[in-house]
């Protein structure tokens, strides 16, 4: 026995330690959950941590009703195996009772409308802690995210005001109507995420390997013919061999060109891409530079 | 592939991040859109070179004000080990982020300029990093360029650091030459100091020695989390779910439930993916024991005959992480420690440290924002606790204000009379 653990190893150790701390110290702990692959990963870990209970908290998926269809078989298939429980809060209930208002437009997405309804669930169903997907790799604003975020009773974050977060001495004080977000797999990089679905043998939804997709171009993305989105003139359909990077509302995430069709071959195409993932794939954070830090100071993931 | 974490600290004029720039694209890490955007912001700010702290500067103030305000987390690798860096501001305002970015790090990076010598920021940098315990302390004498890669004057350097370095608790202390702009021994060793016989950075960062900084002697769990399944399948399971923070359990070790003092054995160690012959830090695990003990969240698992100390005055050396209030005798906050929750109050302040030039001050009476004192405190419950040195999990503990909930201190416990 040489006492060494693989770098995987050390980060799931980190992140099950993570995930039993807010257990014990949270009253109403919830798992959000989009079926992408890092929610994917949290949900595994989660089960890892508190095998042989079940989970000690409900898992919700924020819905905005555009969904890939392959991505609602997998949720459901998942919360089964699981035994677990489902919370849906829907982006369209949320339109429906006019809490928000839908954009129109060939570039009308229901991302952004997502932080209400989102904010709405936490606060009906008096969640006090959220576990998210979120990576520090993924996103320079998120570089500098706390592993125990906190959000004020307006959902907020604020990053000019986070507390220090030392050796593994995690600080979940809040007062009523505040709440906790958590990345447990706040150090993970998107190559380990692939790895480690490798080591554990995860299933993810079918879309992160290469499919023939119906697909049309624009801003240098390619999008998925869906009715969710209008196309513009000379935004022409073509059929293309596709995967997706990341996995979001369907109107604003994109697929990249590739041919990779098992694990061992994305594993290979991350490891020698040069363009983030984010970059690559996600409409949301071209915006503008702090796309990323504007939406999370609203309350968004 | 082993994951090693690396601290830095330093400000944007001894090439820091020039330095970390170079280790992230010569590695391959920095990827084409985050180089793009960099160089738009760099046009954009009027600066004529591409900005390489705009990679890690990702807050809208931060870029704003042209500086690092917060502890910024990046990720490399190579086919050795991964590698998390957490980067640093290094001016003494920012004492409290190097603190934090140096809790959870394997080994510390500190930068001189080789024109200017010993500074007292790297003064600083290497104390924070020892008192922090960090086992591994590199020293880049940076901008060779610029002294022509004299070689007397690295050795003129070393000596002086190593006559500092005596007073600091570094057992590792190692010496590099290099030039970030140039590449010279980052990432390939430099032809234009052929005197120098060490490895490039990037090099010794693969192959430094780290599985042996864990304590492997003390045994020592912190229970965190009661599993109780009470299923058909599972009907009498009690697994006390927890992390290793020191030492090796096996299935039928004799141990003792602290604070009870209750003793019984380890029948099984659990995982999802099957029980375990042995669990050792850092590995998250779930032990069941051979009696029915009361255990629960707080308790410590460890070994009949090696026992952490347990008591409620605490020594120790507090790093105050706040500009709200100071800290002084009798306030009273709520203290974290392991898995363990209490409040403590402070009894006295004994002194505080100047961290530039490591006087004792002992006619203080508070600490304020980053500042570093020896501290006495009582607490309302034991703790079970280690000498930092020893053990930095169960050596370590956060202060929290009570009524903001905010983390306001850092604590590493000394033993008593050191």
């Amino acid at each position: 026995m040489n006492y060494e653990l693989s770098h995987l190893q050390a980060l799931e150790a980190e992140s099950i330690h993570i995930m039993r701390e807010v257990a014990a110290e949270f009253e109403r702990p919830v798992l959000l959950f989009s079926g992408g692959k890092d929610s994917v990963v949290v949900l595994h870990l989660a089960r890892k941590a508190f095998h042989p209970c079940k989970l000690p908290f409900p898992v919700m998926h924020v819905d905005t009703g555009h969904n890939f269809p392959e991505v609602l078989d997998y949720r459901d298939a998942m919360i089964e195996e699981l035994d677990a429980r489902l919370v849906v809060a829907s982006v369209q209930e949320s339109i429906d009772n006019g809490r928000v208002v839908e954009q129109t437009g060939p570039r009308a997405s229901r991302n952004q409308l997502q932080t209400t309804t989102l904010l709405d669930a936490i606060e009906e169903h008096g969640f006090d802690a959220a576990f998210g997907g979120a990576r520090r790799d993924e996103e320079k604003a998120r570089a500098k995210e706390r592993v125990y975020s906190f959000r004020d009773e307006f959902g907020q974050w604020d990053p000019k005001n986070q507390r220090p977060e030392l050796w593994s001495l995690y600080n979940g004080r809040h007062r009523p109507g505040e709440h906790i977000r958590i990345f447990p797999i706040s150090n993970w990089t998107e190559l380990d995420i692939w790895q480690y679905v490798a080591t554990e043998n995860i299933t993810l939804p079918a879309i992160y390997f290469a499919h023939k997709r119906s697909v049309f171009e624009r801003d240098g993305m390619l999008l998925a013919d869906s009715e969710f989105i209008t196309r513009t003139d000379g935004e022409e359909l073509f059929e293309a061999r596709v995967r997706y990077r990341t996995l979001g509302d369907a109107s604003c995430t994109g697929a990249v060109e590739s041919d990779a069709d098992t694990l061992e071959k994305v594993i290979a195409e991350v490891a020698g891409t040069r363009i983030t993932e984010r970059g690559a794939t996600r409409a949301d954070d071209r915006v503008s530079e702090a796309a990323m830090e504007d939406r999370k100071k609203e309350g968004y993931f | 592939m082993e994951l090693l974490r690396f601290a830095t600290a330093g400000s944007v004029d001894d090439g820091k991040s020039t330095l970390i720039g170079r280790l992230l694209y010569d590695t391959k890490t920095i990827f084409e859109d985050q180089l793009e955007a960099v160089e738009r912001t760099s046009q954009q700010m009027g600066t004529d070179y591409t900005n390489l702290a705009l990679l890690t500067d990702g807050l809208r103030a931060e870029r704003e004000q042209g500086i690092t305000i917060d502890v910024a987390y990046r990720y490399f690798a190579t086919p050795k080990r991964k590698f998390i860096i957490a980067d640093t501001p290094g001016h003494v305002q920012y004492t409290r982020n190097m603190v934090t970015g140096a809790s959870t790090a394997d080994l510390a990076l500190v930068l001189l300029d080789a024109r200017k010598g010993v500074l007292e920021q790297s003064r600083r940098h290497a104390f924070l990093a020892s008192l922090l315990g960090i086992p591994h302390l590199v020293l880049c004498v940076n901008k060779m360029d610029l002294v022509d890669y004299d070689e007397a004057v690295f050795e003129r350097l070393k000596d002086e650091f190593r006559a500092f370095a005596t007073r600091l608790d570094v057992t590792d202390l190692t010496f590099i030459p290099v030039s970030a702009l140039h590449g010279d021994n980052v990432v390939e060793r430099s032809a234009n100091m052929p005197w120098y016989e060490g490895s490039a950075l990037l090099h010794h960062l693969e192959e430094v020695h780290i599985a042996s900084d864990r304590n492997m002697i003390d045994a020592r769990m912190p229970v965190q989390y009661v599993l109780r399944p009470q299923s058909d399948e599972y009907h009498d399971y009690r697994g006390y779910a927890g992390r290793i923070s020191g030492g090796v359990f096996k299935p039928g070790d004799d141990v003792v439930v602290l604070p009870s003092g209750f003793e019984t054995t380890i029948s099984t160690i659990d995982t999802y993916d099957g029980p375990v012959e042995e669990a050792f830090a850092p590995m998250s695990v779930a032990v069941s024991l051979a009696d029915d003990l009361d255990v629960s969240r707080g308790d410590m698992i460890c070994r009949p005959h090696n026992r952490p100390t347990v008591g409620q005055d605490i020594d120790a050396m507090i790093c105050w992480l706040t500009e709200a209030g100071q800290l002084s005798a009798r306030q009273k906050f709520g203290l974290k420690h392991t898995t363990r929750s209490v409040r403590a109050m402070v009894s006295e302040v004994q002194y505080r440290l100047d961290v530039n030039t490591l006087h004792r001050d002992e006619s203080a009476s508070a600490l304020g924002l980053n500042e570093i004192g020896r501290v006495m405190l009582r607490t309302t419950q034991p703790l079970l606790y280690d000498e930092y040195r020893r053990n930095r999990d169960t050596g370590s503990f956060i202060l929290i204000d009570e009524t903001s909930g905010a983390t306001v201190a850092a604590g590493m416990i000394l033993y008593r009379g050191a």
